[in-house]
Formats: structure tokens, C-alpha cells, sequence
């Protein structure tokens, strides 16, 4: 325990200012309101969701939420519940078999609420293709998707500019 | 102003504070715990955020909820707010410490924790009822801990009434050995209650590790947002309650302004250094196993119940 605070203690703020992000956002629904978007720029929940990803996309959601992205200074955090979430981040191509807890997590989210699918698989179902027969379409062709964040994984840097841009989209 | 009406204004004055001060503190642990993973941290005033966004969402109900369900956030946010009343803050005579002695303010925690307790059952999921079972495990061990170790600090004070209890403490003039045994034993209780680590963890994710966060997992908008300031002011409460019993010097025995405005400081440091304290544990210790929470909690109590043989042995009539 000690050895533990010894090295919180003398390492010191690691945050980084968070980079450019690349081409790699696309913002595709239709435009929030204005007073929605401010309401959420200081407080966002997010409920992730594995619709059929290979974990490549979970390793860089993980490294988020550690010291260098630290993406809780922006008032942002992960929850355990779809009830408590204002955001729904989807991973991977949404496969046969997630496609009905895909739309009930969904439809558990109360309103109003956004999406961002993450991911190309999540974009356009990536090296699975659409063709496949465990697949069920990408997240767009299931549930109303807000913006797309492209990259194979995308980085934990994209990922943030993503859902900011979700929340404070002009 | 009579003297009464200047105490009854001073009284709903600490209860406003207790309620409206509750989500600083868990901001300011939060800050405490980020800043010791090395990260910058949520600002400190984001849990005041979060409850205001969540009283701007819809509230969605389960299929099967009923009016427990619906009724479970009221009475919770209700009956902490009224147990949060009673405790001295920044003021030893109460008014309203007649209302409701420390026995009334433990039974009025353990009647939102029933109701809570109710809904998760309510709407029928796995992990409500799961929670449920283990909150009442948990808190027919915690709660004859916290009443024994409170007693200890009533037997010197021969009165259960919480202004008279401090008033005694204040006016101590050495220290008791017993009070150490149930200060001790108050503390281990408070991390216990409030669901902190090594008990409970209150950002976990994982539903099976979960207890008080299993319950509530279907409350949303501002259902949710009256349950977590509920739990919010219970964790200042429980800190307040500790100040005042143990380390009451500073708080203000007549209602003058210069007094009380001393007081509040000395309070808000104290409560702080608490949080601090709270935000280093929580750091430096892993969550104990679910079966090791009975041990846990029976130490508290025997340490309250060694308190309460110190107290006869040693004090009474020393």
C-alpha cells in the first residue's frame, strides 16, 4: 500500500494535452439542438457496447480512461447501465446475435440520447463485410447513428475528439 | 428574533447546507482520487453537473415497476435529508435534536435503505435482487455497530439526544480511551455504510462485485439524480456525524455570528481533511472479498462493544 501512494505521490500529473485528431470523424445524423448539446458538454455518461468486435476498439477505450487521455477531465465517464447513460458507443459489426440487445440497450436509454459507432468495423463492418452470414448490417443500418469514428482501431486521441465532437458539434 | 426563532432559522440553515455541501464532497474525493492515479481529474464541481443533467432527462420506467419504484427516490432523497437534519454542523443546541435522537437517525437511514431494498426487488432483475439480499446482509451487521459505538459516546453523555452528546464531548477534558474504541469503530462503520472500498466499490462496472449500485441500476433521469444526491449527503452526513462526536472543537455553542462563521470553517477543514483521508485509502487498498465483509463489520462491533466495558471499567465513576 505504502510502495502504491509512494508512487502516486512523487509522479505527478500525467495528463497530455489532447492532440489534433486526423480525417478520421464523420459526423452523419441530424443536428442536435443547441440547448441539448450544452447540457451535455459538461457532463456526459457513455454505456459501451461490444456488438460483435474483435476487443481491438475495447484496448483503446480502456486507454481513455488512463492517466495520459484522462478522459474524465472533460466531465466525461463510463457507466454501468444503460438507464444512466446519455451516450451509446458501439464497437464492431453488429452480428446476429447482438442485434436485439443492441436495439434494447438502445431503447433502454432515455432521451434524448446520442450514438457514435466506433470503429470501421461499427462504420461499415470492416474486414467482416456486410456479406457474411453472421452479420446482421452496421450500426447504421439498425439504430439512428450521431457520428462515425473511423480507424482500425482508431487511437484513444480520435476516439475523444470523436465524442466531443459529438457533444459540441456546430 | 426571539432566541428559539434564531435557532430554528440556524437550524434549517445546517440542513440546507448538509443537503447542498453533499456533492462538493464527493466531488472533491474525486478530484483527490484522480489527482493520485496521476490524472487531472473531473473539475470538482462535476457532480453538481451531473445532477443537473440528469434532472433534465426523462425518467424511464421498467414494465414491471410499481409504485414502489416510483415512490423509492422520494422517500430515500426525504428521509436522509430529515437524518442529515438533526446533526450538529456548525451549531451544538439544536432545536430540532429533540425530534429525533441519534436512534431516530439511524432508523430513519435504515428506512431508505428498506425502500431501496424494495425496489430493487421491484422490477425483477437479477442484479436488483442480488443487491438487495446483500445490502440487508450487510446492514443487520452495520447498523448494531454503528448504534453500540454511538452509545459508548451516549453513556458519558447520559443522553441519546445528539446536542447534548456533543455538547459532552466538547467539554471533555482529557481523553477517554473509550471514545478512541468507538471511533474506530465509527469509522470502520462509515466506509461500510456508504458503500466505499474496501467494502463496496462506488464506480465499479461490474455487476457482480456490485452491492448498494445493483439496486439502482434501472433508476434513471431524476429518479437517479435524488438517489445519488441522497447517497451524497449520507457520506456527509456520516462524516459530520464523526466531526461532531469526536473532534467536535471549534463548532459554536451560542448562535453569534462570529462563533458560527468560525465554526464553518473549522467544519469544512475538517470535512476536507476526512475527504482526503477517505481518497488515500481508497487508493492504496483493494476491495475486500464479499464473504470477509462480515468479518469486517463484526470487528467494528466488538471494537464498539470493548468501548462500551472500557467505558464501565475505567470511567464510571473515575
Amino acid at each position: 500500500m505504502l510502495r502504491i501512494l509512494k508512487k502516486a505521490l512523487f509522479t505527478g500529473v500525467k495528463s497530455e494535452v489532447l492532440a489534433e485528431a486526423g480525417e478520421q470523424i464523420e459526423t452523419v445524423g441530424p443536428e442536435l439542438e443547441a440547448a441539448i448539446k450544452k447540457r451535455f458538454r459538461g457532463s456526459l455518461a457513455i454505456r459501451a457496447v461490444d456488438a460483435g468486435s474483435c476487443n481491438g476498439c475495447e484496448l483503446e477505450i480502456h486507454a481513455t480512461n488512463n492517466c495520459y487521455y484522462d478522459i474524465e477531465r472533460y466531465g466525461i465517464h463510463f457507466t454501468a447501465s444503460p438507464r444512466f447513460a446519455d451516450m451509446l458507443l458501439v464497437t464492431g459489426p453488429v452480428t446476429r446475435n447482438m442485434e436485439t440487445a443492441l436495439i434494447m440497450t438502445y431503447e433502454a436509454m432515455p432521451k434524448p440520447s446520442l450514438v457514435v459507432a466506433m470503429g470501421d468495423c461499427a462504420a461499415n463492418c470492416g474486414v467482416f463485410g456486410k456479406n457474411n452470414y453472421a452479420i446482421a448490417g452496421a450500426v447504421a443500418d439498425i439504430i439512428p447513428v450521431d457520428v462515425v469514428i473511423h480507424g482500425c482501431p482508431p487511437e484513444p486521441t480520435d476516439i475523444i475528439r470523436g465524442i466531443l465532437t459529438a457533444i459540441s458539434r456546430t | 428574533m426571539s432566541l428559539s426563532m434564531t435557532l430554528w432559522v440556524l437550524n434549517l440553515a445546517q440542513a440546507a447546507l448538509m443537503v447542498l455541501a453533499a456533492p462538493l464532497l464527493a466531488g472533491i474525493i474525486q478530484k483527490c482520487k484522480a489527482r493520485l492515479q496521476n490524472r487531472r481529474g473531473a473539475p470538482i464541481l462535476q457532480p453538481y453537473r451531473n445532477l443537473l443533467k440528469l434532472f433534465g432527462k426523462e425518467a424511464l420506467l421498467a414494465e414491471n415497476a410499481s409504485w414502489i419504484f416510483r415512490t423509492t427516490p422520494y422517500v430515500l432523497f426525504t428521509t436522509t435529508a430529515l437524518a442529515a437534519s438533526v446533526v450538529p454542523v456548525f451549531l451544538v443546541d439544536l432545536p430540532s435534536a429533540l425530534i429525533a435522537d441519534v436512534i431516530a437517525m439511524a432508523a430513519l437511514l435504515a428506512l431508505a435503505r428498506f425502500w431501496l431494498a424494495l425496489a430493487g426487488m421491484d422490477i425483477g432483475t437479477a442484479f436488483g435482487g442480488m443487491g438487495a439480499s446483500r445490502e440487508m446482509t450487510f446492514s443487520a451487521m452495520a447498523e448494531p455497530a454503528m448504534l453500540m459505538s454511538m452509545f459508548v459516546m451516549s453513556l458519558g453523555a447520559h443522553s441519546t439526544n445528539l446536542s447534548t452528546m456533543v455538547q459532552h464531548a466538547l467539554h471533555l477534558d482529557h481523553l477517554l480511551p473509550s471514545v478512541a474504541f468507538a471511533l474506530a469503530a465509527l469509522l470502520m462503520v462509515a466506509i461500510a455504510e456508504n458503500g466505499r472500498i474496501p467494502i463496496d466499490n462506488p464506480s465499479t462496472h461490474l455487476e457482480l462485485t456490485m452491492i448498494h449500485e445493483a439496486m439502482i441500476l434501472e433508476y434513471s433521469g431524476r429518479h437517479l439524480a435524488l438517489i445519488e444526491w441522497a447517497s451524497q449527503i449520507k457520506l456527509l452526513l456520516f462524516a459530520t456525524l464523526i466531526i461532531s462526536l469526536f473532534v467536535p472543537w471549534g463548532i459554536a455553542e451560542s448562535p453569534a455570528i462570529q462563533p458560527v462563521l468560525a465554526a464553518l470553517v473549522f467544519w469544512f477543514g475538517k470535512v476536507v481533511l476526512l475527504a482526503v483521508a477517505l481518497a488515500v485509502l481508497e487508493t492504496g487498498l483493494a476491495k475486500i472479498r464479499l464473504f470477509q465483509v462480515p468479518e469486517y463489520l463484526s470487528t467494528a462491533f466488538v471494537l464498539a462493544f470493548l468501548g462500551m466495558l472500557v467505558h464501565y471499567i475505567l470511567e464510571v465513576g473515575a
